[in-house]
């Protein structure tokens, strides 16, 4: 252990701590605008500057480490100028106008700004130059705003591995974005949208859809109706001052109904018609394998998540034949709601507006993908983050924090605790399995609380072995089988399990999702998800699954009632029509 | 200026020949550490600029993202992804020859070529650099051609002194 003072208080950590997290222990907080936990320090925005004795400068907090001895001050005048300085020259060229920044409620260099008290510009540079991107469907970039902290380069580059983003060029015209300034449309971006939920500023933001989901409420000839995304009910709270992991499913559901929406739907819903068609599909290819020794791609990955879909299709081609040819569950909900739904109320699927509320930017580029409707209908409209569904019902004057709980529509409203977890890592295997290991053997998975322990939690690679035991006569061929699967989380993740699959590690079943933590860490989300936000969304989660009665995907009667009405059976003629696709090698497409 | 001499025979070289070169390079040093700004200098050095296919490939081989490696080249001024000219003119925009006219021939140069600094004139003739004194302070105002240095010159002489290295 180290001891050292700061601001003349003791303070003791262990070696190589650095100054800002033993200030942080302490409860003093250094100011910073480029650090981001787990990470290496950048030491690029220079805002975390403190004053060591016997030291000729100031130095960056973040990135030096503590001595023995050390003394430290935080709040010496030399201190406070110079972080102020180093504030009002980013302010000097930041290219952006707070009065009509989408970011302005959560900007960190306004906040900071504010906090410093500065309130006239001293000053005046030239502005950054501004180059805005729009050329993908799900960001929006504005190099004007970008400060260089580079927090977006590593996550693209050490979460995602990516590498659609880094420094080109030098000096004042230097800016962040993908080789020789190309736009991200050119180059293998998935979309995932970790670097606007990570940016300090508007530097990056999601492509509101605000605007046309307004302009379809307002036009009375169309049936608009909403889903929401499992993980939107554990995180939409914090666009409202609630604490991260403060579930809030029943006003969540009554604001959505204030807004206008026609009928409010679940995600949900298409999760567990996923389970169910996702599950058979697992089934189908181990018999195939097993049974009737074809050739057969194994182990079967999972889909929903569209930045890994994008991912396995640009740098992994080999492996577009083990991705579920499922379609994600808001892609499923679309075309039911725009087939068998629409039936029912007696609408035109052309009059039906389906918009998705998302934890997830890339969900925005998979809602248009051409694979994504039927009979020139696309399955979903708009798709709103968690973020512009907040902003929209503080568009619409509702006071969050008092509405009443209320429940979601019929018929595609219903949901499994099963369906919750699709938000969280782990979670869609989880769910696939309650199913399957239920299918196949006719008895519930026996474990606690229908959980499987070594699949949960916030490590990047999880593995479990089931074995499969007392199986029904028409499963007989499975029977002492140990089902392996695994689970990554983040791309970089992704590549760690598709290298030992490569390597010959036997899996029959992975589930990736693209985001740290899975969706309830998503692109989409309200700022800033750390660690700690991610353990508490998950433990909510967890809460909304285990308060339910309705733990499995197939005993959902609304499921039931959809195969008996309409589909049939699981990949039927009508699923492969309306809940299955397949997806290409992305040839056009420059490596990032 | 050997390396401007070697790029006028490479200039046409085809992707497929870049694609070896590069390939040949990495083969000898793909484990050193800090490889990169050494295979780009040998590979700027042999063809005069920094050819897309070799850029791909060198992000490729070793693994760092083309981003990554455009934000390397794009940080040195010395790196240059634009095929040069059969004739590179280099003008001086050191102090001396600054305040003797610098900026006046540098204009005229401009203007004859229709090109800025970092060009080439669209038939391949010539390409603009700047250059930051060529230590011949007291001929000033300079300018380089193809490395061969031109004394005191005056605006009004740059057509004439250009014509001679166009073919």
């Amino acid at each position: 252990m180290i001891k050292l003072y700061i601001d003349n208080q003791p303070v003791e950590v262990p070696a190589n701590t650095s100054i800002l997290d033993a200030g942080r222990g302490v409860g003093i907080k250094i100011p910073t605008l480029c650090f981001i936990e787990n990470f290496e320090a950048k030491g690029a925005c220079r805002v975390c500057l403190v004053e060591v004795k016997g030291a000729k400068n100031l130095v960056a907090a973040c990135s030096t480490t503590v001595l023995e001895g050390m003394e430290i001050f935080t709040n010496s005048k030399t201190v406070r100028d110079s972080r102020r300085f180093v504030v009002e020259m980013l302010l000097s060229e930041h290219n952006g106008d707070c009065k009509t920044c989408l970011r302005n409620d959560d900007c960190e260099l306004r906040q900071l700004a504010s906090e410093m008290g500065i309130n006239v510009l001293e000053f005046e540079g030239e502005p950054a130059p501004q180059n805005i991107d729009d050329s993908t469907p799900a960001l929006i970039r504005d190099s004007g705003k970008c400060i260089k902290c580079r927090r977006c380069v590593t996550i693209c580059n050490e979460v995602q591995g990516v590498g659609a983003l880094f420094p080109q060029g030098r000096g004042f015209y230097s800016s962040i974005g993908p080789s020789f300034a190309e736009n991200l449309a050119a180059v293998a971006c998935v979309q995932c949208g970790q670097c606007a939920a990570i940016c300090p500023v508007g530097a990056i933001i999601e492509k509101d859809h605000i605007a046309g989901v307004w302009q379809a409420i307002d036009n009375p000839s169309k049936h608009v109706i909403v889903q929401t995304a499992p993980a939107i009910r554990a995180a939409l709270g914090e666009c409202f001052g609630y604490e991260p992991g403060t579930l809030v499913t029943g006003k969540m559901v009554s604001a959505l109904r204030r807004l206008g929406f026609d009928k409010v739907f679940d995600t949900n819903f298409g999760a567990d018609l996923t389970i169910v068609e996702e599950g058979t599909e697992l089934l189908h290819r181990l018999k195939k394998a097993l049974v009737d020794k074809q050739p057969v791609a194994l182990p079967q990955f999972t889909s929903c998540s569209p930045g890994w879909i994008n991912f396995v299709e640009f740098y992994y081609p080999d492996f577009l034949e083990n991705l579920s040819t499922c379609k994600s569950p808001q892609q499923m909900f679309g075309a039911i709601a725009k087939t068998y739904y629409a039936e029912k109320i007696g609408k035109r699927p052309e009059d039906i507006v389906v918009v998705s509320v998302m934890p997830c930017t890339a969900k925005k580029y998979e809602a248009q993908r051409p694979e994504m409707s039927h009979n020139g209908i696309r399955d979903v409209d708009y798709v709103l983050t968690t973020r512009e569904l907040g902003r929209m019902i503080k568009q619409a004057g509702i006071d969050f924090r008092s509405l009443p709980d209320s429940k979601m529509d019929s018929p595609l409203g219903i949901s499994s605790g099963a369906a919750d977890i699709f938000a969280n890592t782990g979670g869609v295997m989880e769910a696939a399995i309650r199913t399957v290991y239920e299918i196949v053997t006719g008895r519930p998975l026996p474990t606690n609380q229908l959980h499987i322990e070594p699949l949960m939690g916030l490590d990047g690679l999880k593995k479990a072995t089931l074995k499969i035991e007392g199986t029904l006569p028409e499963w007989q061929f499975l029977e002492g089988i140990e089902l392996k699967v695994g689970v990554a989380h983040s791309l970089t993740n992704a590549v760690r399990i598709i290298d030992a699959v490569k390597k010959g590690e036997e899996f029959h079943f992975i589930e990736v999702m693209t985001c740290p933590g899975g969706c309830i860490g998503g692109g989409g989300q309200p700022r800033f998800t750390t660690n700690e936000v991610r353990k508490k969304r998950i433990a909510a989660i967890y809460q909304e699954d285990e308060g339910k009665t309705l733990r499995k995907s197939h005993e959902n009667p609304d499921i039931k009632q959809l195969y008996a009405e309409f589909l049939g059976k699981p990949l039927g003629e009508k699923s492969h029509q309306l809940l299955h696709t397949h997806y290409k090698a992305k040839e056009n497409l420059k490596p990032t | 200026m050997a390396a401007e001499d070697n790029k006028n025979q490479q200039a046409l070289a085809t992707d497929e020949e870049i694609l070896t070169y590069v390939d040949h390079l990495i083969a000898e040093c793909r484990e050193k550490p800090g490889i990169v700004i050494p295979l780009l200098q040998i590979t700027q050095k042999k063809y005069g600029y920094l050819p897309e296919p070799a850029l791909r490939k060198i992000s490729h081989e070793l693994h760092i993202p083309y981003s990554e490696v455009a934000g390397i080249v794009g940080f040195y001024a010395y790196f240059s992804i634009q095929a040069k000219g059969k004739n590179v003119v280099r003008v001086c925009q050191g102090t001396a020859c600054h305040v003797l006219g610098g900026n006046e021939v540098f204009a005229a140069v401009k203007k004859e070529l229709k090109i800025d600094v970092g060009e080439t004139t669209p038939d391949g003739q010539f390409s603009l650099a700047v250059g930051r004194c060529f230590g011949a302070c007291g001929m000033a105002p300079v300018i380089m051609v193809n490395g061969e240095m031109i004394q005191q010159v005056k605006p009004s002489q740059i057509k004439r002194i250009l014509r001679k290295y166009k073919k």
